[in-house]
């Protein structure tokens, strides 16, 4: 059953492929996007219901003995991500039927999905470090193309921003993937992880953990290096900015979480205070630029550096309750985020703007869609019983167990904060009057139709029933990122499971 | 030997920063497929530098005699070096177009997506 971890990696490759074919047939195109995330989503379920009944999967790439070759490993935490990113890969190939415009259909938005899927998904179940470098890369030019591809000023603008902070990352990773090499003399992770466990760690080691940290850093938009998302994201179409607030920032976070825990756990351990601190003024400083925004995705891409914060707060704890938080956290924050930002996708093509000041009254117009955001805003800002009210009790709890009081403190600030900015949103856009006179005259009649609007509400509304569920029924949830927890604190499994020996 | 390729990577890293921090794009970029190069370089010194001695496996052995030079570097490098070419290349018709359309390489005219729209809308 081994093979079963190349499908996440096939499905999205042949999705691509089909749907470069059909170039011309944006119908065709669309079909592949959904039928293939459909199946990525179900290969991620099979997946993960398979490595939980039987631990640890591995499979060597061409059948090169370990270390030698390229690792596939899927542990649980690799399968709960690529579960999640299936999900989302399906809402939005579902929402991009009816929002995308035909300009970005000609240029190939469809395939290019389907690509960034595949480094997504590559990066979640390699077991090389090398190869992670090869699958970041494949998502990095997915991504810089789909936000190019507008080609308007702010589309250029954020391009080249996203492009310059990510190529020097990149640049950070493959200098320290090397220098790893030079010292280690291989690169396939649960080798590394045994080597440094058993060989007390001496000179470059922790600058190459350094540089590992920076370089994930950037890419997972860590405080002081968040600054390319807020000025980026924003200027995408709604379904481009949804796929990466749900799963680019996610891919680095991963990483960090990943080698941390796997190779450099004593680094992580010297490290923690510093750690801490970072994740304390991300989530603080992505809060508080938020506050000063009028402009719901601006707004919300502040949000998603301030959630990061949380994620890396898990990681800096290195408990089993806080990595358990850290996952409950990744997909709770994964669907609350995507719902909010595909519903300010309706909202766009209801008002035909998404400025809060020439919005509102839209309560009147869909009190469904309102409902839906106000559901998921509430989960974002942990009120129980959403599913943010658990991943952040886990996360607290394992900061008083363990008496880092301060990072504590900010984590509870934070969420009040997020309250206010999430209020801010719902009483501007959906709850006050429709502004009257001048500013409602270059409003768009709007032209959606009921069909399109269901296209568009139905991936937004299973996304809000996920938090939901989460939120009313955590017990199993939680049960599963323990044991994934688990088996990140305990890397002997993951260890044995790839190079086939017990240790 | 790996003093001087030391010294030169050194050089590459110091000329590609210096070059990401000044406000033209072109510089950046430029500065950008220099770290690139300093990177290569870099993973090739630290694979050991071994002159004249490839990894071939003589006629009637089943392994080659050490010291071999160790072909894995090469073949990262060649891997991060098509990746590079691709992303450079993306990079340039990128800035192109950037120039097109905002008129300048300037970075510090180029802040429309992280300042607050005046109340108007983005163009």
């Amino acid at each position: 059953m081994n093979s079963l971890l190349f499908m996440p990696l096939l499905i999205p490759l042949m999705a691509a492929v089909a749907g470069t074919l059909a170039w011309k047939r944006p119908d065709l195109q669309k079909l592949m996007g959904v039928c293939g995330t459909a199946a990525l989503l179900a290969s991620g379920v099979m997946l993960l219901v398979d490595v939980r009944r039987g631990g640890v999967l591995s499979v060597q790439s061409g059948s090169w003995a370990v270390p030698f070759g390229i690792s596939l490993v899927a542990d649980l935490f690799s399968a709960i991500m690529v579960t999640v990113a299936g999900a989302i890969g399906l809402a939005v190939a579902v929402y991009s039927l009816s929002d995308t415009k035909p300009e970005y259909e000609q240029l190939g938005y469809h395939p290019l999905i389907q690509i960034l899927l595949l480094g997504v998904c590559g990066s979640f179940l390699t077991g090389d470090i090398f190869n992670l470098y090869v699958w970041f890369e494949v998502m990095l030019i997915a991504s810089f193309v789909l936000l190019a591809l507008g080609g308007k000023r702010s589309h250029l603008e954020a391009a080249i921003k996203y492009v310059v902070l990510n190529l020097i990352a990149s640049a950070l990773f493959l200098a320290a993937v090397g220098i790893l090499y030079g010292v280690a003399g291989t690169l396939n992770m649960a080798d590394l992880a045994r080597l440094l466990r058993e060989a007390p760690n001496n000179g470059p080691i922790p600058v190459i953990a350094i540089l590992f940290l920076v370089a994930f850093g950037i890419k997972a938009a860590v405080f002081p290096l968040f600054f390319w998302l807020p000025a980026s994201y924003h200027t995408a179409p709604i379904a481009v900015t949804t796929i990466f607030s749900a799963l680019l920032t996610k891919v680095g976070v991963y990483a960090l979480i990943r080698i941390f825990t796997l190779i450099f756990v004593q680094e992580l351990e010297a490290w923690q205070p510093f750690i801490l601190a970072a994740a304390g003024f991300t989530m603080a400083a992505g809060v508080l630029g938020a506050v000063a925004q009028f402009e719901i995705r601006r707004l919300l891409s502040f949000h998603i550096v301030s959630q990061i914060g949380y994620l890396i707060m898990g990681l800096g704890l290195l408990t089993r309750m806080s990595l358990a938080g850290t996952i409950f956290f990744m997909i709770h924050v994964i669907a609350a985020k995507s719902a909010l930002f595909l519903i300010t996708g309706i909202v766009r093509r209801m008002a035909g703007t998404t400025e809060l000041k020439e919005l509102g009254g839209l309560y009147c117009r869909r009190p469904f869609v309102a409902g839906m955001f106000l559901v998921s805003a509430l989960a974002l800002a942990g009120i129980p019983p959403l599913s943010g009210f658990w991943a952040k009790l886990a996360l607290v709890w394992a900061g008083i167990a363990t008496g880092h009081y301060m990072v504590t403190a900010a984590a509870l600030l934070v969420s009040i904060l997020t309250l206010f900015s999430m209020t801010k949103i719902w009483s501007e856009a959906f709850w006050k009057e429709a502004p009257a006179g001048e500013n409602r005259t270059h409003f768009p009649v709007s032209t959606l139709s009921t069909a399109s609007l269901w296209l568009m509400a139905v991936p937004a509304a299973l996304l809000t029933l996920t938090t939901v569920a989460m939120g009313l029924m955590p017990e199993p949830f939680y049960a599963l990122c323990m044991e994934a927890a688990d088996q990140l604190l305990q890397p002997t499994a993951y260890i044995s499971a790839v190079l086939g020996v017990v240790i | 030997m790996e003093s001087v390729f030391a010294i030169v990577v050194g050089g590459l890293y110091a000329a590609g920063i210096y070059l990401m921090v000044r406000r033209s794009i072109v510089k950046a970029i430029f500065g950008l497929a220099l770290l690139g190069n300093g990177a290569n370089l870099l993973i090739f010194t630290v694979g050991r530098l071994t002159a004249g001695r490839p990894p071939y496996i003589p006629a009637g052995s089943t392994e080659a005699l050490p010291p071999v030079a160790d072909p894995l570097p090469q073949a990262l490098i060649l891997t991060a070096i098509v990746i590079g070419f691709g992303v450079q290349a993306f990079a340039l018709v990128l800035i192109k177009r950037v120039y097109q359309t905002v008129g300048s390489d300037d970075v510090d005219r180029m802040t429309t997506t992280d300042t607050l729209p005046g109340g108007g809308t983005q163009r």
